[in-house]
């Protein structure tokens, strides 16, 4: 428990080098009180509670941990479980954080929340709990990402959030990101920030881990239940990296326990064409540590330190940086990354919707395409647990082209 | 002779000058490379000789989220041009053949840590550029950037907002050189009609924990601000006005004839707050 890797934390919002708190002075204060509510709500029994009511009987947890088996005999490698963050309300693991979050607002008396989204799921999850706890909600969405995630707009529509096209930069999630911070910074006094993943300033990396470590605890207790012993392997698609974090903290001290990221390919290795941070040894070129929105970590940019344009099939991989402590994790070997391209993804999309009956979302589509380029380095003794982050309703519009 | 200058920078200069004669300065931010280097060049000079007392040259960024759609606008079409921060530097050190006015570099991180903090210093610096203003640098996460600096003898500026507390006002005075730039309203930059009402309290606040000359930024735009001002700062910062006024003179018409008329049109504005300056409250009379 006490091993440095497992806390990885070393000064309060440090992962190693990675994280801080890079932010306009108008948003120090605001993210000292955010740190101090959040602090206190961690030994606070009656903030626990509502939490974990929610969790149970608004969002759906525990989720199951289910043996795959078509999809394992279909492979002919290691035993392979699924943890079914797809079956909770609203579609993916972004309700575990919304909600967590959600329940600070009230906490702090904020009536007001805005969110950023890319591929919806987390704009869906603002928005249910928003209008579960009785907050206004206004989600930034780029442009882009408004027309090829066209479902989930009408969902946060229907939930009464207000959607905001954000039509600057590449139209997608660092962009909506940019426009959530300038609203928060113009209403800081009655908004907060529910951000999504384990990005931006203190204490956002460090709560939203903590929020999505319910993952992790519930497949630990379930995989020693189903199989008396640990996994040898754990799979999760990162774009900040919100569902890999929350699946991989718990098992940090665990040391036989192999951790593996899966980045957005995309279409090749040139910069902008795809949104791999820590993949340089596949090709993926154009990532070095530096500052943007907020934080201190890998982001893909130019030689004089512009953020570059990223590209992936996927909205909610679509994204320049990623979440410090991946980067401190990657850089310690804890954690291993790689990536697989928009078409690796498309195909294991497929191939799990025919073995399992289970249609996942682009962005876990990654997590299954990185397990099956593994294969080779996996025998029948190992055991896998994979994310499945979120379901595929979503994204039909692009899976509907390839029938 | 000078109240509270520390060193003898540009900056700390010209503030000494402004408190001797009780008038308000004016610190004029454009964003550089919008549309070209050259017309930056041709700006500063223009605003320089209408009497901006401090130049603020923006560096573009890609992702610049403490500004409103007017300086999101030059960024987009200043990084369209092929600006670069290196470049920046270089137009200082041309710049500076010509001009003794002060200027600061208002950079967000990224592009400064990426061309290495000492490298950026040692290069700006040298090229005659006076302070350093950073959006998204705090007190806190400025240790190594404060030391490179100061070893430069670069002015470090840093901002302070309406929701820093008395403590924090502080610890960002004692982290700044130059001026303390105060941001005016909680938001993005970006020209307003109304000054917010609680500025006054906000520059008192900042006043009981600082001797630094105090600049106000965020929403200033009109002579009228100025006027105001006047009994309350040492210097009112002008940036998407000055912005704005480039846009509409040159983003349909980015011909020579465009940019003079726009370097006309930033001359004419410093000309009408400077005069608003010398007309307006003034800090001797109102100032304690």
């Amino acid at each position: 428990m006490s091993s440095t890797l497992h806390s990885a934390t070393f000064a309060p919002g440090r992962f190693g080098p990675y994280g801080g708190r890079y932010v306009p002075e108008t948003l120090v204060v605001p993210l000292f009180e955010l740190e101090r509510a959040y602090e206190a709500a961690k030994t606070d029994a009656r903030f626990q509670t509502e939490f974990a009511d929610l969790l149970k009987n608004f969002a759906g947890r525990p989720t199951p941990l289910q043996f795959a088996s078509r999809l394992t005999a279909h492979l002919g490698g290691p035993r392979i479980y699924l943890k079914r963050e797809d079956l909770l309300h609203t579609g993916a693991h972004k309700i575990n954080n919304a909600i967590g979050q959600g329940l600070l607002a009230v906490k702090m008396g904020k009536p007001r929340i805005v969110a950023e989204t890319g591929a919806g799921q987390h704009g869906v999850a603002s928005a249910s709990v928003a209008a579960h706890l009785g907050l206004e909600c206004v989600v930034y969405m780029g442009t882009e990402d408004m027309a090829r995630q066209a479902l989930n707009v009408s969902r946060m529509r229907m939930l009464g959030a207000q959607v905001v096209g954000v039509d600057s930069g590449s139209r997608t999630l660092k962009d909506a990101i940019n426009e959530a911070m300038r609203d928060w910074v113009t209403n800081v006094r009655n908004t907060h920030y529910l951000l999504g993943s384990v990005l931006g300033a203190h204490p956002y990396p460090t709560m939203v881990r903590d929020f999505q470590s319910v993952i992790g605890r519930e497949a630990r207790e379930q995989v020693l239940a189903a199989e008396k012993r640990l996994p040898t392997h754990l799979f999760a698609c990162v774009g900040g990296g919100s569902n890999a974090i929350g699946l991989f903290h718990q098992f940090l001290g665990d040391l036989s326990v192999k951790m593996v990221g899966i980045e957005a390919g995309g279409r090749g290795g040139q910069l902008g064409e795809h949104a791999a941070r820590l993949a340089s040894a596949q090709g993926f070129t154009g990532a070095r540590p530096g500052v943007l929105q907020g934080t201190y970590t890998y982001i893909l940019q130019t030689e004089d330190g512009q953020i570059a344009t990223t590209h992936s099939i996927s909205a909610g991989l679509d994204y320049p940086a990623i979440g410090p402590e991946h980067a401190w994790l990657a850089d310690q070997g804890r954690a291993e990354y790689a990536a697989v391209s928009d078409s690796a993804a498309l195909d294991a999309a497929r191939l799990l919707s025919r073995t399992e009956g289970i249609i996942p979302a682009l962005e876990s589509a990654h997590a299954i395409a990185g397990l099956i380029e593994r294969l080779p380095r996996l025998s029948a003794n190992d055991l896998v647990i994979l994310n499945l982050s979120g379901r595929g309703d979503k994204d039909m519009d692009t899976y509907s082209r390839l029938l | 002779m000078p109240l509270a200058t520390s060193n003898s920078t540009r900056i700390s200069k010209r503030f000494a000058a402004l408190r001797e004669s009780g008038e308000l300065g004016i610190v004029a931010y454009i964003t550089a490379g919008d549309p070209t280097l050259d017309a930056t060049h041709k700006f500063v000079l223009a605003l320089a000789d209408a009497g901006a007392d401090v130049i603020e040259l923006g560096i573009p960024f890609s992702d610049p989220l403490a500004d409103g759609p007017t300086i999101q606008r030059a960024s987009e079409r200043a990084l369209k041009a092929g600006t670069t921060l290196a470049q920046v530097i270089h137009l200082v050190r041309e710049i500076r053949k010509s001009s003794e006015v002060p200027m600061v570099l208002f950079s967000y991180y990224n592009p400064v840590l990426q061309l290495g903090l000492e490298k950026f210093a040692s290069s700006a610096a040298t090229a005659g550029a006076d302070g350093v203003l950073i959006t998204d640098l705090t007190p806190e996460e400025s240790h190594d950037y404060r030391q490179v600096l100061a070893a430069h003898h670069l002015d470090t500026i840093f901002l302070g907002a309406p929701t820093s507390t008395d403590d924090r006002l502080a610890k960002i005075a004692t982290a700044s050189s130059g001026f303390l730039y105060l941001i005016s309203r909680t938001g993005v930059t970006g020209a307003k009609d109304a000054l917010p009402d609680d500025l006054p309290a906000l520059l008192r606040r900042a006043r009981s924990v600082t001797q630094l000359p105090i600049a106000v930024g965020f929403g200033i735009s009109l002579p009228g601000h100025v006027s105001v001002l006047g009994g309350l700062a040492d210097a009112a910062v002008i940036g998407s006005a000055l912005v704005s006024e480039i846009e509409k003179a040159t983003a349909a018409n980015p011909t020579p004839a465009g940019i003079d008329a726009a370097a006309t049109g930033l001359a004419a504005r410093i000309r009408s707050l400077k005069e608003a300056a010398r007309h307006g409250l003034s800090r001797r009379e109102v100032a304690p």
